[in-house]
């Protein structure tokens, strides 16, 4: 789950990282207080979940009271890549000597915790890491959850040649280590990482992306999600147990598994259809899951077709039976459904969708092939 | 031939007495795994089918002599059962768990590091040599014992493909699901060494997905070291963009994860990429001539 600038600097504040004064702002009035207190020249920067914001002319210096209520005003109006702006942060503005980069990330392959950095900073950080990936310093934890630094000090030393900045970034990092754990991130980035006017180091910004599976033991942060950003369909299908993406396709799906569900969509699409979703409806799954996959995918006017491509493991054919007989009788279904189940418990599945006088279908192709014709 | 398990392999089951453990500890029984014991804590001394419940791994172990454990218990409990299996030095664990927090898995690659225990999973089917032992929650009887290897990082595609392999009379040495999770115990150049190796194994499945580096990976090791035929489906072509991880994400993983550029590597490795997982039978027998 990704959480907006300030908030991941209300983070960094919290564990002690330092960042220039200033707060998130909704009014022109509330801007010119935060600057006031942090006084000016300040950083105007839109709150956006989504790249490309300083390009789309979301971040703005200015230097006097008039300006900014005019600046502010007029990112409010903009649409960066389709998201409207509601916050904006006013941070006290950083006379910068230097940019650098500082993140910890989980490098799956190796499946640890490992540190990044790079002298060279700012936004060319993944430029670089393509043409000069020798720039880029990769710190391996091993498995520790604190910082080795007799291990780090060769590291600190190859990015500051001052003895006080190396003690610097080493305590910085110890901080930016220790939210990443205890908040479960699955990212901590401070890009740029800079040299301020006054020669010491402080995060410019701040970007903080919290592991989906770790919400539940991470309330607080749970409550950062900015629901302005999820769609109300994906986000109601989440908290059904169900994972759902809107396409723009017509043929609605519910596939068991993640693999699958994108089997189905790719065929649907090789067969000259396309798919309006990506439904999966999980493992284990109980015949309410299947009702409330259906009433998501009916609310989509698009579909004219509902292609349910089972295969049973852990989710048990005979569960979906149940559950489409049970929606059949609570909801109106005006569109065909072809049916496919195949897997654990599937003659029990068959039988009792047969015998309700619905056709089921044991071939993938066979479905999704039957599905596509329905659409034309 | 097979790897990993075969009729010899001892399992345990980790949280026998919930709705999926029970289940599926029948259905392993029943496709003749020997399923030698169970553990909840709290509840050792309890049946479930005929197999006794131990109260701990370690219990579990010295009573039954197993060798190999799998577990069903919830995502927040999981990290514990693995610990406890590898505390207990139980070779080979199955965890097929969804939903495990990242950075528990980082603990638990921790404690694998230095140890010769083998992890598959999490949030995976679980794998099978056919007509021998199936250690997960796969349909057990669409499978056939035969001489082709399968590896998967997906569960649901992966019994699609199986389905196939097997109605057109191509039978499975074993069937691996590796799991969809960023942090997994095996990857696709794990088992692709294990299949190369074997002689029961004459040509490789692999099935893949959008996301993540472990297919291009796989092309390399493919490239240089596997001489056995290998088939391949990459679901994810019509999905939409992966989400982007900052650029840690992009510094980290430096390469096109999308399921056109993993075909076009695999391809460039000499491995045939079909279009719709009922293509593979054909393109197996056809690379076996």
């Amino acid at each position: 789950m990704k959480i907006h600038e300030y908030q991941a600097r209300n983070l960094f504040a919290q564990y002690g990282i330092p960042v220039a004064a200033g707060d998130v702002a909704q009014t022109p009035e509330e801007a010119l207080s935060i600057a006031r207190k942090a006084g000016l020249p300040v950083v105007v920067k839109a709150q956006v979940l989504v790249g490309g914001r300083g390009k789309a002319g979301g971040v703005k210096v200015v230097d006097n009271e008039a300006d900014l209520v005019s600046e502010f005003n007029r990112i409010k109006q903009l649409n960066i890549k389709g998201y409207t702006v509601e916050r904006l942060l006013i941070a006290k503005a950083v006379d910068i000597r230097k940019e650098y980069y500082l993140a910890v990330t989980i490098d799956n392959i190796k499946g640890d915790v490992v540190v990044i950095a790079c002298a060279d900073g700012g936004v060319e950080i993944e430029e670089t890491a393509k043409t000069h990936p020798e720039r880029i310093i990769k710190f391996y934890m091993q498995g520790a959850k604190e910082l080795d630094e007799a291990r780090w000090a060769p590291v600190a030393a190859q990015l500051f040649d001052d003895l006080r900045l190396r003690k610097s970034v080493t305590a910085i990092l110890q901080k930016l280590l220790k939210l990443f754990f205890e908040k479960d991130c699955s990212l901590a980035e401070i890009n740029p990482f800079v040299i301020n006017g006054e020669g010491n180091l402080m995060a410019v910004d701040a970007k903080v992306i919290i592991d989906d599976n770790a919400l539940d033991r991470q309330p607080e942060a749970a409550a950062l999600r900015d629901m302005k950003y999820e769609d109300p369909d994906e986000l109601e299908a989440k908290t059904k147990g169900l994972s759902f993406v809107k396409l723009e396709g017509n043929v609605g799906c519910i596939v068991n598994g993640a693999g699958l569900a994108m089997g189905t969509m790719d065929g649907v699409n090789l067969l000259g259809g396309r798919p309006a979703n990506f439904l999966d409806v999980g493992g284990s799954s109980n015949p309410e899951k299947v009702l409330n996959a259906l009433k998501i995918i009916l609310r989509n006017k698009d579909v004219k077709v509902i292609l349910i491509n089972i295969f049973g493991g852990i989710t048990r054919c005979d569960d979906i039976a149940n559950g489409i007989l049970t929606a059949l009788k609570q909801i109106q279904i005006h569109v065909p459904m072809v049916i496919r189940l195949t897997g654990t418990n599937e003659k029990e599945a068959k039988e009792l969708l047969t015998s309700a006088g619905l056709r089921t279908f044991s071939s993938m192709r066979q479905a999704v092939t039957e599905a596509v014709k329905a659409t034309k | 031939m097979s790897i990993l398990i075969d009729q010899n392999t001892k399992v345990i089951v980790q949280g026998i007495t919930g709705r999926d453990g029970s289940f599926h500890a029948r259905q392993m029984l029943e496709y003749g795994t020997k399923v030698v014991g169970g553990v909840t804590p709290g509840k050792g001394g309890q049946e479930i089918s005929g197999i006794p419940v131990f109260n701990s791994v370690e219990e579990a172990r010295r009573q039954t002599g197993c060798n190999a454990a799998v577990i069903y218990v919830p995502a927040k409990f999981a990290k514990s059962a693995v610990l406890e299996d590898i505390a207990a030095g139980i070779p080979l664990i199955v965890c097929i768990t969804e939903g495990i927090p990242v950075l528990d898995m980082v603990e638990v690659k921790k404690a694998l590091r230095n140890t010769q225990i083998r992890l598959i999973g999490p949030n995976c089917p679980g794998l099978i040599s056919p007509g021998k032992s199936k250690i997960g929650i796969m349909p057990g009887h669409i499978h056939k014992p035969g001489d082709v290897g399968v590896i998967s990082r997906s569960g649901t595609l992966t019994y699609e493909v199986v389905f196939n392999l097997t109605a057109n009379g191509l039978g499975q040495s074993t069937c691996v699901g590796l799991g969809g999770d960023p942090i997994i115990g095996t990857r696709f150049v794990d088992v692709l060494k294990m299949f190369q190796e074997d002689p029961g194994t004459r040509a490789i499945v692999m099935v893949g997905e959008i996301g993540g580096g472990d297919e291009q990976l796989a092309a390399d090791y493919i490239k240089r070291f596997i001489t056995k035929p290998v088939v391949s489906f990459i679901a994810g072509r019509t999905a939409p963009a992966g989400k982007r991880m900052g650029h840690a994400g992009a510094i980290i993983s430096s390469g096109d994860s999308t399921a056109e550029a993993k075909i076009q590597i695999l391809r460039d490795a000499g491995v045939v990429v079909v279009d719709f997982p009922d293509e593979i039978p054909q393109a197996l027998a056809a690379s076996l001539k």
